[in-house]
């Protein structure tokens, strides 16, 4: 218990930082997973293929690498580094940033899937009701599929919001200092490793079964009623 | 499912407009690709010599291929016991006893609400101090034992809607012949169940093999640690962390084709249960469940 009131400021940080990178990325991931979802179900060619080909290259990478790729690639090798070089905490700054970014682009071809799931399960006359109406694709997407589809994959959507919650230990692969990177730390340093353990597992539950259950009793709550 | 049903089928003035559409696209994409061009040439990392090295055979025995190695026997070894931690979860959520059902819905929902890297860290650092396996074999018993952990208790997920989608006349017939509980399950359910599992459980190996990735992080030599360690020696990180990434997608891409068609055989045949979609199961006793297993 010591260690807890010893280290409970650096703690409450690190998990601050694995809420920080999950929201920041499931906002990224949702819009760009929704926009691919569109693109794989729109009327011209070339976006399906785009739409199709990045689903499938990323969602068969490991999340490892392409955190490490944002490292080492785009900051190390290309200068991408996505802050001002000046600013006093650039470092720090920028692994988070990178990590962001990371966890965007593979979380991306997820919500895709799960959106595109959800416009399946609208039924086809609504489909042919907003057509015989003479809406557009797009307004069709805009109007009626979407809001229906959304209704139907919060559950689903809560279920890859949690994954991307326990990706997020991932980063620590790239010095972001969050939840995993202190439980290494403090194993090394206290050596009680029970203790550590018990806290870094039981933080996870913590943060995931509320999400878990708040996604289920929204998921019900949104259903849209037939 | 096929896009027509959103949208009409085209006309003159829409095929006109979709052919303009997707010469922007096109346009777009090429901007793109010169873009990234661009920036890869001015950094040098076209140039022959960041390639070249990947000709040498010295690179690859030395680098790629134990990492290939590690990958693979941590893969294999994980998803076997997973496999029977999946079967003895499984079974246990379904059984008539309470305590015992109780325990198992509490061990899979705990492992499946942990990050696997958590997992591999507390097991790593466990064998470490308790000296239980010879130190060059440490990251590769933490990565199994995290990976098991955690697809044993998705698995087990599966194993519960393997069985759960089965008619019920089946098992009501069981026990009209006057089967046990454990005589139902053993030679009428869990037989046609893990039929159904089938494809499930080969999109499941992919994430198995994905996930040895995270075994980066307590030095469990495995391919992309072996991609870093070619970029480190060879300073072309660009270079080597794609074809790692390509070795990775092309393996990844065939078994999860391989799994929507051998769903979408099994579901064609007349013969034997329908399938589970080819998709990880993501739902669980709470609502929306602890996790994909993305």
């Amino acid at each position: 218990m010591e260690i807890f009131t010893e280290y409970r400021g650096q703690i409450f940080e690190a998990f601050w930082t694995t809420i920080q990178l999950t929201v920041f990325s499931a906002i990224g991931a949702l819009i760009l997973g929704t926009a691919l979802a569109a693109m794989r179900l729109a009327p011209v060619p070339m976006l399906n293929w785009i739409g199709t080909s990045y689903v499938n290259v990323v969602r068969n990478t490991p999340l490892t690498l392409i955190i490490l790729f944002c490292s080492f690639g785009l900051s190390q090798t290309l200068g991408i580094t996505l802050v001002d070089p000046g600013s006093l905490t650039s470092i720090e700054d920028s692994n988070f940033r990178l990590a962001v970014l990371g966890f965007t682009v593979y979380t991306a071809a997820f919500v895709c899937e799960t959106v595109r799931a959800g416009v399946n399960t609208v039924p086809l006359g609504q489909a042919e009701a907003a057509r015989s109406l003479g809406l557009t694709f797009a307004q069709n997407l805009r109007i009626v599929l979407l809001p229906q589809a959304f209704r139907a994959v919060i559950i689903p959507l809560g279920s890859v919001l949690i994954a991307l919650t326990k990706n997020t230990t991932i980063a620590s692969a790239i010095g972001v200092a969050e939840a995993a990177l202190l439980m290494k730390e403090m194993i090394e340093n206290t050596a009680a490793l029970v203790t550590v353990g018990t806290i870094f597992m039981l933080g996870f539950v913590i943060l995931t079964l509320p999400t878990g259950l708040f996604f289920g009793w929204l998921g019900k709550r949104m259903a849209v009623a037939r | 499912m096929s896009g027509s049903v959103l949208f009409d089928i085209p006309g003159p003035r829409a095929r006109a407009r979709n052919r303009v559409f997707n010469a922007v696209t096109a346009l777009v994409i090429v901007l793109v690709i010169w873009v990234v061009y661009s920036r890869l040439n001015a950094k040098g990392q076209l140039t022959a010599a960041k390639w070249e090295p990947f000709l040498s055979s010295n690179l690859w025995t030395t680098y790629v291929l134990p990492g290939v190695q590690g990958t693979l026997t941590a893969a294999a070894v994980s998803i076997v016991l997973a496999l029977v931690l999946g079967f003895v979860l499984g079974v246990g959520r379904m059984s008539h006893a309470l305590p015992i059902r109780w325990v198992c819905s509490v061990v899979v929902e705990f492992f499946r609400a942990v990050p696997v890297l958590v997992m591999m860290i507390f097991a790593y650092f466990l064998y470490a101090t308790y000296d239980v396996f010879p130190s060059k074999h440490l990251a590769l018993a933490g990565v199994i034992t995290g990976l098991t952990l955690y697809n044993g208790a998705v698995i087990a997920e599966i194993v519960r809607a393997g069985v759960n989608a089965l008619p019920r006349g089946q098992s009501e017939a069981a026990s009209a012949l006057g089967l046990r509980w454990g005589q139902t399950m053993r030679s009428i359910l869990l037989p046609q169940a893990i039929t159904s599992m089938l494809p499930v459980l080969i999109s499941q190996l992919v994430v198995v093999l994905k996930d040895t990735a995270i075994g980066y992080q307590i030095t469990f030599l495995e391919m992309v640690r072996q991609g870093t360690q070619v970029g480190a020696s060879y300073g072309n990180y660009i270079p080597a962390l794609i074809v790692i990434a390509v070795l990775m997608i092309s393996v990844n891409f065939a078994l999860s084709s391989f799994a929507v068609w051998l769903e979408g055989r099994m579901r064609r045949s007349r013969r034997g249960p329908a399938p589970l979609k080819a998709e990880p199961v993501t739902q669980g006793a709470f609502g929306a469940g602890a996790g994909g297993s993305i």
